[in-house]
């Protein structure tokens, strides 16, 4: 028997490369290509005054300048297009104010880090010497940064946005201030989470070449989103889409920034090798990347809820500020999830959920793992321990009393989703995945423990979020796949891989699906070349999209093969099974060359009628080798040649993933020092292709969270500029920093793929902001609304707490309350 | 706009013996260390990801020392050894015993880090075969990577210090915790 590949964690099949230096980065091809450097605006807002680069033509190297009026002059001079703004790749009826940059700044800059200025030379430190020598000059403008300052709008990002307003957005179900008003308990809740960014350990990167004979364009760029790119570079450049070829190569990370498409380098750099007829490469080095790629996170929220004296939500109304930079090319995905992810696994009652997406003079905003969930989870989180602690109970019990139940499913929120399809739940297990998480951090046992830990002089603190994340967001993924004269299998789809492991991921389902060893299948990801219909890499998609659409066109490649062996061992199709790449008759001991089986290999010359032999296999299949009838042509009606087959997958809507967190803490009482003790981990994405995959993705999604809950900020002053724009200054964990992270799995299949999967990317990146301040709040006993929060931010908030300015919490684990009860002991024994 | 001329910055003739193998290049005083070995001699494995000294992922070791190579000139090392992650593997160029170890633990995703993690790590176990978990983290505390929540690269030191002591013939003392599962 080929043993079942689905479910197995088997080592991936990508890393003998990587391992030994032979992986293919963006950097690592074009050996011989002119580099490029770009000018970038040092000014948050400015208008540009003028451009001079009469120092800089002497550089020896220097190959060329381009700025804002060449691209015009191309554009009066042939049928490209950029001088116009980049695409607005999301528009949406409540964008009102969208705007799109310029690939090089026409006459005003809106962010430090736009391009201003692009040089070509013979290599990137010329290149930069160059730049150094052109002499740019502004009028300063003043710049909008922070939330605070846009809402103000004393000033105008562009001064035809009014308000600094690009969109304003109102999703409701039900009358939910009526609901409020009428609830026997209300809350309000004022929260705000700062910006931080994906910050993959490899930045973007852009390396083209022009082939003038052929006429062929063709591009790598380090991009999870290559076809899309492809589309872009052909209406951008007036080059027939049929003639570019868009290639991903290995890509060092992505994590939502290198899905936002075509970035101005990615139109620009294709654009300088046509003109040069050179290759032409650039590389983003770490500071661009911090101020010219896209940062995500910052919010303020207004939560009010109103529930009953059992915790349970009545209404709940949900105000956004949500700060999207200087520029909205990605539309409003981001503040749309916020406001519909929040619900999580619970049911809000009536819900109204409004946002206003606001301008600043800020790198743009777009969407980062996790993509608007954190902040939505952070809010809900949040207030179901204000719930808890109002009516003093335990903080498990209210989620459980608010939880989404088993048997509801599917269950439909009444809200319309970032795909643009109906907020409707189709499996999960909510209850039991609590009682998983409390198994496995020890919940009721922890209120004994705290104490002792107070005695001891030691503040400790427990704890938990639960999320529920909308995965395998359509509209659709493809595969290829095709059974060589070899007997390898080679797959292709179309969208990208940045280190998930895709090409072991996709060998396994089809292997499991053709009855091969995974070890003959080969997958190609993200190559326009292979496969050209596809939409990205994002919102946790490819198991479910790809990977279905690889069992699909598989099932397919199946189906054939066994028609083509069943005429050759003329035995009915259904007495047929695959076992390690050899088609046989059921039931029937395996002796190779016996009439009873075929390998897939011979069917698969078989499957191609031949004229010309180039090989002894190929000779079987020439026209006077295979015999049959004279009178039924080589190739039927409606088949054609090749063990080969196309499918995809479109699903009617996403498909929800759901997971929760417990973390214990422990904080100095001197220094305020925040130390992670545990972080469990409890997750049902569903059936499980490669469980060892999947533990990687929740464990990197865990070090992220840990990171924008206590280290990661974007520290902009208030002129603009970004003070921590390096790896010294923006406290990105290192090993010392992230915890181990203890994981259990729940497995809810997903009725509506094949292969009953969900998305499991963004998972682990979700509820750690709420986590965390879910445990330090029960740590210190006040409520923590404002993440990320640093040692001396908790310490001042200590120090305020102790003022007075800041209320107590009532119930924390291991306490006597305010009124002299031991709050955990009543709810704890259900 | 578009002069094309030669360079003509001064340059100077340098010898390194990277991964055993004597090697040669022509490069101007201020080539990095890093790029001279990815774009001057074509051992691409090496990368960077920050270029001011902080990720790690730069790292090969100079003379048997981890040294960050986007801090070096590659005039500052004319003359030296240079062991690079093309240079991990074993004499007979199947994967080495960091690189096993990677693979079974499964010590990386996209593989960005992972080349300043192994030669760091081939380093730190010749000094210190035998390491406890939290040595093994605390060995690794000086390279960043974005994808792996490092508890799979921790997994990955011990693997490796085994796999050494396996290859060896010296069950050596083992150390607490091995292969998938690091245990706080
Ligand atoms: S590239 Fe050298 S330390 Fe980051
Ligand atoms: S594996 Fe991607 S940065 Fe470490």
């Amino acid at each position: 028997m080929t043993t079942r590949m689905i479910g197995e964690p088997i080592p991936r099949r990508e890393d003998p490369r990587l391992v030994t230096g032979q992986g293919r980065y963006l950097d690592d091809l074009g050996a011989g290509a002119l580099q490029v450097a770009f000018v970038r605006s040092p000014h948050a807002h400015a208008r540009i005054v003028d451009i001079d680069v009469t120092d800089a033509l002497d550089v020896d190297g220097l190959v060329a300048i381009y700025t804002y009026e060449d691209l015009a002059a191309a554009d009066e001079a042939g049928s490209s297009h950029l001088s116009e703004p980049l695409p607005l790749l999301i528009p949406h009826p409540d964008l009102t104010h969208p705007r799109t940059a310029y690939p090089l700044a026409r006459d005003e800059v809106n962010h430090v880090g736009e391009p201003v200025v692009m040089v070509v030379a013979t290599d990137r430190y010329v290149a930069e010497d160059v730049c150094d020598r052109i002499r740019v000059n502004y009028e300063v403008l003043p710049a909008v940064v922070g939330l605070d300052a846009a809402i103000e709008a004393t000033h105008l990002v562009h001064p035809d946005i009014p308000g600094n307003i690009g969109a304003h957005m109102v999703q409701e179900r039900g009358d939910a201030r009526a609901a409020i008003a009428a609830a026997p308990h209300r809350l309000e809740l004022d929260l705000e989470i700062e910006r931080s960014a994906s910050m993959p350990m490899e930045g973007r990167g852009v390396y083209a070449r022009w082939d003038a004979d052929d006429r062929t364009l063709r591009v790598y760029t380090s991009t999870q989103a290559a076809t899309s790119v492809r589309a872009a570079i052909a209406a951008k450049l007036a080059v027939p889409i049929d003639r570019v070829e868009v290639i991903a190569p290995d890509v060092g990370g992505g994590f939502g920034v290198k899905v936002v498409h075509p970035w101005p380098e990615e139109v620009l750099i294709p654009w300088a090798a046509m003109r040069l007829g050179r290759e032409v490469k650039w590389t983003e080095d770490r500071r661009e990347h911090f101020i010219s790629s896209a940062h995500e996170r910052g919010q303020k929220q207004k939560v009010r809820v109103g529930f009953d004296d059992d915790g349970r939500l009545l209404g709940m109304e949900f105000q956004v500020w949500h700060d999207h930079g200087a520029y909205t090319p990605y539309g409003l995905i981001v503040p749309i999830i916020t406001t519909t992810q929040v619900l999580g696994p619970y049911k809000p009652g009536a819900y109204r959920g409004e946002f206003w997406s606001l301008y600043t003079n800020t790198v743009i905003v777009t969407p980062y793992r996790g993509a608007g969930r954190p902040q939505g989870c952070f809010a809900m989180e949040r207030t179901m321990d204000a719930i808890a602690d109002y009516l003093g109970l335990d903080r498990t019990v209210v989620r459980e009393r608010n939880f989404i139940q088993p048997e509801e499913m599917p269950y439909d929120h009444g809200l319309v989703f970032q795909d643009g399809r109906g907020l409707v739940y189709d499996s999960g297990n909510y209850p039991a995945l609590l009682d998983k998480l409390k198994a496995l951090v020890g919940w009721d046992s922890f209120a004994e423990y705290a104490e002792q830990a107070r005695a001891e002089g030691r503040r400790v603190g427990i704890g938990l979020a639960c999320y529920v994340e909308g995965t395998g967001v359509g509209p659709y993924e493809g595969a290829h796949v095709r059974v060589e004269t070899t007997g390898e299998v080679v797959v292709a789809t179309g969208l990208t891989t940045q280190g998930q492991g895709h090409q072991t991921m996709l060998a396994q389902i089809v292997a499991d699906e053709l009855g091969v060893p995974v070890e003959r299948v080969t997958v190609t990801t993200g190559d326009t070349r292979r496969f050209k219909y596809a939409v990205g890499t994002f919102a946790s998609r490819t198991a479910v999209m790809s990977g279905n659409a690889a069992a699909l066109a598989a099932r397919k490649v199946r189906a054939k093969a066994l028609r083509i062996a069943s005429e050759a061992l003329e035995v009915d199709p259904s007495d047929l099974e695959i076992v390690d790449g050899v088609v046989r008759v059921r039931g029937v001991p395996s002796s190779p060359g016996a009439k009873t089986e075929i390998p897939l290999s011979t069917v698969a010359v078989l499957s191609n009628p031949l004229r010309y032999a180039f090989d002894a296999e190929a000779a079987r299949a020439t026209q006077f080798a295979v015999g049959g009838s004279s009178e039924e042509p080589p190739v039927a009606e409606d088949d054609e040649p090749g063990l080969e087959a196309v499918d995809y997958y479109s699903p009617p809507r996403s498909t929800f993933a759901a997971g929760m967190h417990a973390a214990i803490v422990e904080t100095d009482p001197e220094t305020a020092e925040i130390k992670v003790l545990r972080y469990c981990v409890v997750h049902d994405c569903g059936n499980l292709i490669n469980p060892r995959i999947v533990e990687g993705q929740i464990h990197g999604g865990v070090a992220q969270g840990v990171g924008g809950a206590l280290y990661e900020r974007m520290v902009y002053d208030s002129a603009g500029q970004l003070l921590n724009a390096s790896f010294m200054d923006f406290l990105m964990p290192y090993a010392s920093e992230v915890p181990t992270v203890e994981t259990d799995h729940l497995q809810t299949p997903s009725p509506l793929n094949p292969l009953g999967v969900k998305g499991a990317g963004e998972a682990g990146v979700i509820p750690a902001a709420a986590v965390f301040a879910s445990a330090i709040s029960d740590a210190e006993g006040f409520a923590i609304t404002r993440m990320p929060i640093s040692p001396s931010e908790l310490f001042e908030l200590r120090e305020r707490f102790a003022a007075g300015e800041i209320p107590p919490l009532r119930s924390r684990s291991g306490h006597i309350s305010g009124e002299g009860r031991f709050v955990r002991a009543k709810e704890d024994s259900r | 706009m578009t002069p094309d001329r030669g360079p003509t910055e001064q340059t100077h003739d340098i010898s390194l013996t990277v991964n055993g193998v004597l090697r040669q290049a022509r490069v101007p005083a201020r080539r990095l260390l890093s790029d001279c070995l990815r774009h001057d001699l074509g051992l691409t494995g090496t990368h960077v990801g920050c270029e001011h000294g902080v990720c790690g992922a730069c790292t090969v070791l100079v003379n048997g020392q981890p040294m960050r190579s986007c801090l070096l000139l590659a005039v500052s090392v004319d003359g030296s050894e240079i062991t690079t992650v093309e240079g991990c593997t074993d004499p007979d160029g199947s994967l080495g015993p960091v690189q096993r170890a990677f693979m079974e633990c499964h010590g990386l995703q996209c593989g960005f880090c992972t080349p300043g993690f192994i030669t760091t790590i081939a380093a730190y176990l010749r000094r210190n075969p035998n390491p406890t978990p939290e040595q093994a983290r605390e060995a690794i505390g000086g390279n960043l990577c974005r994808c792996t929540g490092y508890q799979n690269i921790v997994a990955s030191v011990l693997r490796a210090a085994e796999i050494m002591r396996e290859e060896s013939g010296d069950a050596g003392v083992p150390a607490a915790g091995h292969g998938r599962g690091e245990r706080a």
